[in-house]
């Protein structure tokens, strides 16, 4: 089998640069997926742009009322992150769910971001933070981010390099509904927020949506018609993992749970 | 050419740097201590310790570790003896086929190196992604809890 090119840039220019000039060309950070597409032939890529060590990638901060993740920042960074554990706390218990310690090791929300599963365990909280997405020449709302089923508004040479949360108080409760706790990807994940009201879901549609009909009736305090709504918000399927019906009826149970607890 | 250490020696590599680690581990260097599983980052066999932090090899590509220290199952033992870990899983009948106890041991050692006492519940969350279908993982556990050094 041949192997792609391997390229490994010291800076996003050079990184720009190479992937402006290398026809399909891939951008490697944990690995967590395109490792395994590689291996199995689902991708067969002229060159592998490597970004896991891109230093304009890594890092946690909180400049301006925001916290910012490096888009090649693995899970594990978050989960241990003093900033996270203090602004966002919700981000670290979601990373937690996310495979089993090697992938948390590996796995970036850059890489979630650009992958584009309609499972990644963190997008609806991004969804319900309203955060933005950093890239090499623009900030993209995450509302805008996803096009269709594992498409984004992503340019071919456009690099993901930080996600930033506005911090306005605002308290997220999370949950994953998956097989089992380790290595599982989710049936449901739900990304819940009362003030503003937000309702974010995946894996129930092809992309992580938000349930705009839900959070209209969450706006207005009625709790029991976010919940009667929801299913309609949603556009879940029968698969390997779970049926459309069991999904529904989890989103919806789920939702009660986190809006009543 | 790659550079890197392994198990404390230098290592200097002519491959590919989109290789996985897990293949030149076993095929260029010839350590077969590190064993495919699943080859998709679900199963654990293949866990060796990057800089300290435990991932599976068949997802690294093998340039991402140019610089780093890698550890794998046969950097465990020293002088020929073998470590408290392995001794226990030995001693707990923790291994049965032996195709995940590399991965498990990596796993562990990154557990402890980290949590030096750890509760049982801690052994499960770091061994979550080592998947064993012999000893139904109890011995494993016991293994492991079996090497906590304890605060007194």
């Amino acid at each position: 089998m041949p192997y792609p090119r391997y390229l490994k840039p010291s800076s996003i220019g050079e990184a720009r640069a190479l992937l402006a000039q290398t026809p399909n060309c891939h951008v490697l950070a944990g690995g967590t997926d395109l490792m395994v597409q590689l291996h199995t032939g689902q991708v067969r890529p002229n060159a592998l742009l490597d970004v896991w060590g891109l230093e304009e990638l890594k890092g946690i901060t909180g400049p301006d009322g925001t916290l910012e993740i490096g888009a090649a920042e693995p899970y594990s960074a978050i989960i241990h992150s003093p900033l996270v554990a203090r602004d966002l706390p919700v981000l670290a218990d979601a990373a937690r769910t996310i495979g089993t310690t090697q992938i948390q090791n590996r796995g970036t929300i850059g890489g979630n971001l650009a992958t584009a599963s309609p499972a990644g365990d963190t997008i609806p909280i991004l969804l319900a933070a309203d955060a933005i997405v950093i890239t090499d020449r623009r900030a993209i709302p995450i509302g805008g981010f996803y096009t269709g089923y594992r498409t984004t508004v992503l340019q071919s040479d456009e690099l993901i390099v930080r996600i930033r949360f506005p911090l306005d108080g605002r308290r997220i409760a999370f949950r994953k509904i998956g097989t089992r706790q380790a290595q599982a990807i989710s049936k449901v994940v739900l990304a819940v927020c009362r003030e503003p009201a937000r309702i974010a879901i995946g894996s129930v549609a092809e992309i992580p949506l938000r349930a705009t009909t839900a959070e209209g009736a969450l706006a207005q305090g009625d709790v029991a018609g976010a919940v009667e709504a929801v299913a309609g918000d949603i556009r879940p399927i029968d698969d390997v993992r779970s049926t459309a019906a069991y999904r529904r009826a989890v989103t919806r149970n789920v939702l009660r749970r986190l809006l009543t607890d | 050419m790659i550079t890197f250490t392994v198990n404390g020696n230098a290592v200097t590599v002519d491959a590919s740097g989109a290789r996985r680690l897990l293949d030149v581990l076993r095929e260029d260097l010839g350590m077969t201590g590190t064993k495919e599983g699943c080859g998709e980052g679900e199963c654990g066999a293949c866990s060796v310790l990057i800089d300290s932090a435990v991932v599976n090899a068949c997802l690294v590509a093998v340039g991402q570790v140019e610089g780093a220290e890698v550890l794998t199952v046969e950097g465990l033992e020293r002088d020929g003896e073998l470590a408290p870990l392995q001794r226990a899983f030995i001693d707990h009948g923790a291994a049965q086929c032996g195709i995940c106890t590399p991965g498990m041991l990596l796993a562990a050692h990154a557990l402890l190196a980290r949590t030096p006492n750890p509760t049982a519940h801690d052994v499960r969350i770091a061994i979550a992604g080592n998947l064993c279908r012999c000893t139904g993982y109890t011995k494993i556990i016991e293994a492991i809890l079996a090497c906590r050094i304890r605060a007194t």
